[in-house]
């Protein structure tokens, strides 16, 4: 039954990660006083690529081919690590936190290697930005992650997501998650997912020889990891009570809803963010991380001396 | 005195060496067989082969043998023997220095262990180190503390302990590969038996800063090798390079260890020490795979050098998965081995934190942060090691007419890679064996203690929620990736696959030139630690005429920091001190007759008080 559960709410959560995406355009589009596409939009480009031919480079290997499907599976595996409607647990016993950050790291090297794969310089500097910035990016969210950890005395996401401590220490931790979200899901103002020069792309730099299914493929996967940081956000700062599951199917739907209020209130928050500032140049990056890798230890050092 | 001087240990630590030096030593020494063949006369392969098996067995008795000073014999010998297998190529100028180097710096640190043991003499009057160990226990802490340190130093020159690794990059490359795989892989290793058997066994740990100590040489080592490594653009260097941040993170289990006995969390210490001996035999695993495969690819290629290489995945398909399934497990991706053994690790400075407060947890919290930092950087650089040197197109005449090794090359690369992925999945049986080791090093009873929860999930001790299990993990991943296969060819069925050129922003004569290289890969992390590595370039302009330039040479460096402002400043004073003490030394017949008198009568007159 559990088993039958975390695959449902997996499923469920699927179909959902493209709509936020869709949604935090609409968003951007609104606030710049532009129509914008609809909100549905991230779908008609799933069903579109998923019916359409490939082109692939005659340089490409077998990496190249891989990667999609690792890239995907890595980031459904970390999704079902995420518990999102308390009670209706993850997959507690395959790993915790950082298990499921690993798993991240995991599509990352295999989409930087197929950025590699095809002998283009854009390919190449995608590859080596884009992990130059998740290597900077993951001590604060370990550390992060840390002092949450600390405050709970488990790194597993069950209980991380159900314990209902509140202290300052998780406050100023879940502002570093917030930015290190905001350089993962290549945000502005670390990247920018809407730029159509190869120079300044980071993540999209690693993707400009994927076409047709893999292409699909890809960018399912990056709406799955979007979902994922703002659940991982959503768990942490305000945690769902167990109140609900006792409560049966009434009380998932609460939680369910609940959930989907929290995870659209980041996305706007995003939205926001991103509508407001400028990118920043790569080596400007190092410093916003830095200043959330300040926060993390801030973070810890609360957690220290009891707040 | 020496009654008992082959006399044998037979107890878990040092099974667990003699097991993980031949793990490792026996696929390395078939893969020499294809490896020598060709590269080298008869009468040399001879020479190789005797010198491999006096390493071997040198390193074998160095582990398990009873007699201190019958210890420091073979540990000689396996220093000398090893310093034979790095000048093997003696035609190559940079043998002969990088060799030197090495012995100088092994006996440097042969000069302290010998220093300890003979302290640890004074004290015991035998050589038996079961009756040291004995000894031991009334010894005063200052004498114990001034131990440690020779120890530490002696035994951190040997692993390559930042900044005690100044040999390590330079000796390990310059060897025939399967040497450098036993060097990086295994020999390296014997220096962690010399800290747990000698540290924390036989003196036993007496201090808190003893630990801190340690994890602090551990942080600096990790970062160091790693962000070294990343601006290699030498393959077998970077191997070397990101041995000394596996070294580090070993170490990271094992300080975490001695921490934590001290503090009184027995359990949580044979938690870390687990977690550092699981690095211990992984590294040894993934790095010797990644040594043989460096070196399939320098036999096929004849370079080293990445710049010059590119695109082998499709002519040595072979070398390119292994060395990938040792770039994975390097990188600690799940579900290969090195992802468990870092698992065990934060999960060890986790607990030790929670059960800790005021400075020691936020320590131990940095140091957890420095372990995914490094973490992260070594994601970084094996994506360029693998990226530069397997994918993409060849650099090279010579990449490009690469043939794939034979197969005594290829099986003990296949085996290994097999091995990381065992070890990866089946972490509840070994953390089982582990647990039994570091509880008989740290002298506490684990019969009741266990870290996995059944056969497939590891899990940390106090059982607080948090559970691994990789044959779950793996099972999910595989399945997942079937289903999405399934869905779309079975569901949708097979489409159109168009081949195209690489987009180059309308131009369509891209050849291997505009590919990015290695430097570049790496600019980003040269600029970000430009205060660490201090780079500097050279750019020549080589012309025709004066108008028209015909090749543009550009040069990267970086500068070691430590050669620039420990190393060269000490060799320094050492020259300029022998240089004033050559003054004596005239060659003039009188002067030494003087010397000769006055010496004589200082020792009449010394006498005669």
């Amino acid at each position: 039954m559990a088993v039958l559960g975390v695959i449902a709410q997996t499923i469920i959560l699927i179909i959902f990660a493209p709509l936020l995406s869709g949604f935090i355009r609409k968003i951007k589009n609104n606030i710049r006083m532009r129509k914008g596409a609809p909100v549905l939009q991230p779908y008609y480009n799933f069903f579109k690529l998923l019916f359409k031919d490939e082109v692939i480079s005659e340089n490409s290997s077998w990496i190249f081919g891989l990667s999609p499907f690792i890239v995907l599976a890595s980031s459904i595996t970390a999704l079902l690590l995420m518990p999102v409607i308390n009670g209706i647990v993850s997959l507690n016993q395959m790993g915790d936190i950082l298990v499921l950050i690993s798993l991240l790291a995991l599509g990352r090297f295999f989409l930087a290697l197929a950025g590699m794969d095809v002998a283009s310089a854009f390919g190449g500097m995608g590859s080596s930005r884009e992990m130059f910035i998740s290597s900077l990016v993951e001590p604060v969210m370990l550390v992060a992650v840390f002092a949450v950890s600390l405050n709970c005395g488990s790194t597993s996401m069950a209980v991380i997501s159900s314990a209902s401590i509140f202290k300052l220490s998780t406050l100023v931790a879940v502002l570093a998650l917030l930015m290190v979200t905001v350089s993962e899901t290549s945000r502005i103002p670390v990247d920018n997912q809407e730029t159509h020069l190869e120079l300044t792309m980071i993540h999209e730099a690693m993707l400009l020889e994927y076409s047709g299914r893999s292409l699909a493929l890809i960018e399912l996967s990056a709406h799955i990891k979007q979902l994922i940081f703002y659940s991982l956000l959503a768990n942490i700062l305000l945690p769902l009570n167990s109140v609900y599951f006792n409560t049966g199917l009434f009380g998932i739907f609460i939680a369910l809803g609940l959930y989907l209020i929290k995870v659209f209130l980041i996305g706007l928050f995003i939205a926001i963010i991103e509508v407001s500032m400028a990118k920043m140049r790569l080596f400007r990056a190092v410093d916003f991380i830095g200043f959330s890798f300040a926060l993390s230890i801030l973070a810890v050092v609360l957690q220290t001396a009891g707040f | 005195m020496f009654g008992n001087a082959l006399v044998f240990f037979d107890d878990p630590l040092s099974r667990f060496f003699v097991f993980t030096i031949l793990l490792i030593s026996l696929p390395s020494a078939v893969y020499s067989i294809g490896y020598l063949k060709g590269e080298y006369s008869r009468k040399k392969i001879f020479i190789a082969w005797i010198l491999l098996v006096v390493f071997i067995i040198s390193m074998l008795l160095a582990v398990t043998v009873r007699n201190a000073f019958v210890f420091l014999i073979f540990w000689e010998i396996m220093s000398l023997v090893s310093y034979f297998l790095v000048v093997f190529d003696t035609e190559h100028e940079k043998s002969i220095s990088a060799g030197t180097i090495y012995i100088a710096m092994a006996h440097i640190g042969t000069a302290f262990i010998i220093a300890a043991l003979m302290l640890l003499y004074c004290y015991a009057h035998t050589f038996d180190l079961l009756a040291i160990k004995d000894a031991c226990q009334t010894m005063p802490a200052p004498i114990k503390n001034i131990i440690f340190l020779l120890l530490l130093f002696g035994f951190g020159t040997k692993a390559g302990i930042v900044p005690l690794h100044i040999w390590l990059p330079l000796a390990h490359p310059q060897a025939p590969s399967h040497i450098s795989s036993i060097m990086s892989a295994v020999m390296l290793k014997t220096a962690i038996y010399g800290f747990l058997r000698f540290i924390i066994f036989i003196l036993g740990v007496d201090a808190l800063w003893w630990g801190e100590l340690v994890l602090v040489l551990a942080s600096v080592s990790c970062l160091t090798g790693i962000i070294y490594a990343l601006v290699e653009g030498d393959l077998k260097k970077l191997l070397a390079y990101s041995s000394v941040e596996n070294i580090g993170i070993i170490l990271l289990g094992v300080g975490a260890g001695i921490l934590f006995q001290k503090m009184g969390l027995g359990i949580l210490a044979v938690f870390a020490l687990s977690a550092g001996l699981y690095h211990l035999i992984n590294h040894a695993i993934f790095k010797g795979l990644l040594f043989l495969c460096a070196g399939s690819v320098y036999k096929a290629t004849g370079t080293r050098n990445m710049e010059k290489l590119g695109g082998l995945i499709k002519l040595m398909p072979w070398t390119a998965a292994t060395f990938l399934m040792g770039a994975m497990a390097i990188s600690a991706l799940p579900p290969l081995n090195g992802f468990i053994s870092e698992w065990l690790t934060f999960q060890a400075l986790f607990l030790g934190a929670g059960n800790s407060g005021g400075a020691v947890k936020i320590f131990l919290s940095i140091c957890a942060g420095i372990l995914a930092f490094t973490s992260g950087l070594a994601a970084a650089c094996f994506v360029k090691a693998f990226g530069i040197t397997f994918l993409g197109l060849p650099r090279s005449k010579k990449a490009a007419s690469a043939r794939e090794v034979s197969l005594s090359m290829k099986a003990p690369a296949v085996f290994m890679s097999m091995l990381a992925l065992a070890f990866g999945l089946c972490a509840a049986f070994i953390i089982r064996w582990l647990t039994m080791v570091s509880g008989f090093v740290l002298g506490i009873n684990t019969s009741r203690i266990s870290f996995s929860l059944n056969n497939f999930n590891l899990a940390p001790y106090p059982v607080n929620g948090v559970n691994l299990s990789s044959p779950l993990l793996a099972l999910i991943l595989v399945s997942i990736i079937g289903l999405i296969f399934a869905f779309l060819y079975l569901g949708l069925g097979k489409k159109r696959i168009v081949i195209g050129k690489t987009w180059g922003c309308g131009y369509y004569n891209l050849d291997s030139r505009t590919e990015y290289t290695a430097t570049a890969f790496s600019k980003p992390f040269r600029i970000a630690f430009s205060f660490f590595l201090l780079p500097y370039r050279k750019t020549e302009k080589i012309r025709d005429s004066l108008y028209q330039v015909k090749h543009f040479k550009y040069e990267v460096f970086t500068t070691s920091i430590f050669k620039r402002y420990i190393y060269d400043p000490l060799l320094h004073s050492i020259f300029k001190i022998a240089h004033s003490l050559r003054k004596l030394q005239t060659g003039s017949i009188h002067l030494y007759i003087a010397y000769i008198f006055i010496t004589i009568l200082l020792l009449i007159i010394l006498k005669g008080f």
